[in-house]
């Protein structure tokens, strides 16, 4: 079958994959997030229980795989007595691994920024609370949004992955077109190409306008 | 835990190890692969010809920007396709050195443009070729910078290897599904999974950091 005819037929399909795997990647690029400010100001934390939380926490989730979280949260949690629906299993998996990741960025970028700007917001008397919400967290967000970029692609591609725990995301549909047509190089093609495009032209330039937006923010153009 | 059966945990793990040399035999032969299919990758972008260098680029940066469990069932559903029947293994293998490949392309690329310019100019002037170049002179210099980023993806392959499951290599993830799958029970399968997978990344990732410190250390830097 001629590829145009085999999109015509099952675009529907690839279309609905693909919002499925859109909302999967934003959800899980919220709860990444979160979890990666929280746990990179924890590793930072004076407080030895507090710290080893963190740590634990990102040792766990960066020394085991994506796929065995996915499955220990959707098959393992239900036992004991937290069922997760299959849609919910997915991101949360999928952004709680990420954060692990996110994590080590928040803590790079927040050491990155200079022990003067910690010392001035000292001098004119702010609480710990506003000298990281209104002087360190600005600075360091601008210093580790590069690597943050990059995160964003492998978060959209650990999305994927949910299809396993039969979410269907793009994955998951090119994989059922196939087992019913046998169409391999049209259906996985069509899928590899629209990853492609939403990380080349959705993901990557909105993180390049968002690292513009910042520095232009605080005066750094 | 209460439901953890330790009789069934012992029953299984002779198993589990056997699948641990599966999923640690996978790693090695993509990472073998990578790191050979890297370097040549990384070589070809540095040709005096143009053209080769963009098809390169763009090649890489398609596959790093979509998701390795794809590309393992396009790899492993295409050749059929077009009459070429390849084992889970080999398949698998392929996808997930290529992918790797291309993430060590960029490795290697920074650690070729850390190599400062007088030490090209130094080898033109003894009149080595390019060859003699690359091999005796930036190759070696390029290598310990690259070694950080190479020992990561070493763990990141291991990590990775769980995809494979999905055409059916009896890695631990496979044999976890199928034992789950057998005895009703999931608990101790997956949590097992997850331990063996922390009890070896983690290890390796600390001697990845005291390799790098001994390789710099014997080379003066």
């Amino acid at each position: 079958m001629a590829f145009f005819d085999f999109l015509q037929q099952y675009w529907p399909r690839l279309l609905s994959g693909t919002g499925i795997t859109l909302a999967q990647f934003l959800l899980a690029a919220v709860l990444g997030i979160a979890i990666s400010l929280a746990m990179g100001l924890m590793k930072l934390s004076h407080n030895a229980v507090v710290r080893g939380a963190a740590v634990t926490y990102i040792e766990v989730f960066r020394g085991t795989s994506l796929v065995v979280q996915l499955y220990w949260i959707f098959f393992v949690l239900p036992l004991f007595g937290l069922s997760i629906e299959k849609f919910t299993a997915g991101y949360l998996a999928v952004g709680m691994n990420i954060g692990a990741y996110g994590a080590e960025l928040v803590r790079g970028g927040i050491l990155s920024v200079p022990k003067g700007q910690w010392e001035a917001a000292l001098a004119i008397n702010m609480s710990p609370a506003q000298r990281m919400r209104r002087i360190i967290l600005p600075q360091a967000l601008v210093n580790m949004l590069p690597p943050w970029g990059n995160l964003m692609i492998e978060l959209l591609k650990g999305t994927a992955l949910v299809s396993l725990i039969s979410v269907a995301d793009l994955m998951f549909e090119a994989k059922q077109i196939n087992a019913t047509t046998f169409l391999s190089a049209q259906v996985f093609g069509a899928a590899l190409v629209i990853y492609y495009v939403l990380a080349r032209f959705m993901v990557t330039p909105f993180m390049r306008w968002l690292e513009h937006y910042m520095a232009r923010k605080l005066g750094r153009v | 835990m209460f439901d953890w059966k330790w009789d069934f945990t012992w029953e299984i793990l002779p198993r589990l190890v056997q699948a641990t040399g599966n999923t640690l035999l996978a790693a090695l032969i993509g990472y073998v692969i990578a790191v050979v299919l890297g370097l040549i990758l990384a070589l070809a972008q540095r040709t005096p010809y143009s053209a080769l260098t963009l098809i390169v680029r763009e090649m890489v940066e398609f596959i790093r920007s979509t998701p390795l469990i794809l590309q393992i069932f396009f790899v492993f559903y295409v050749g059929p396709q077009f009459g070429v029947r390849l084992s889970p293994w080999t398949s698998g293998m392929i996808a997930i050195g290529l992918h790797y490949a291309c993430y060590l392309s960029e490795v290697y690329r920074g650690g070729i443009e850390s190599v400062p310019k007088g030490q090209w100019e130094a080898a033109t002037a003894l009149n080595m070729t390019v060859a003699q170049k690359y091999r005796r002179v930036i190759i070696p210099q390029a290598i310990p910078p690259a070694l950080a980023g190479m020992g990561n993806y070493l763990v990141g392959i291991f990590k990775d290897t769980p995809m494979l499951s999905v055409i059916g290599v009896a890695e631990l993830i496979h044999t976890a599904n199928a034992i789950g799958s057998e005895n009703y029970r999931f608990l101790e399968p997956y949590t097992m999974v997850g331990i063996i997978f922390l009890a070896i990344s983690l290890p390796a990732a600390g001697m990845i950091r005291l390799f790098e410190g001994y390789v710099r250390r014997k080379l003066g830097l």
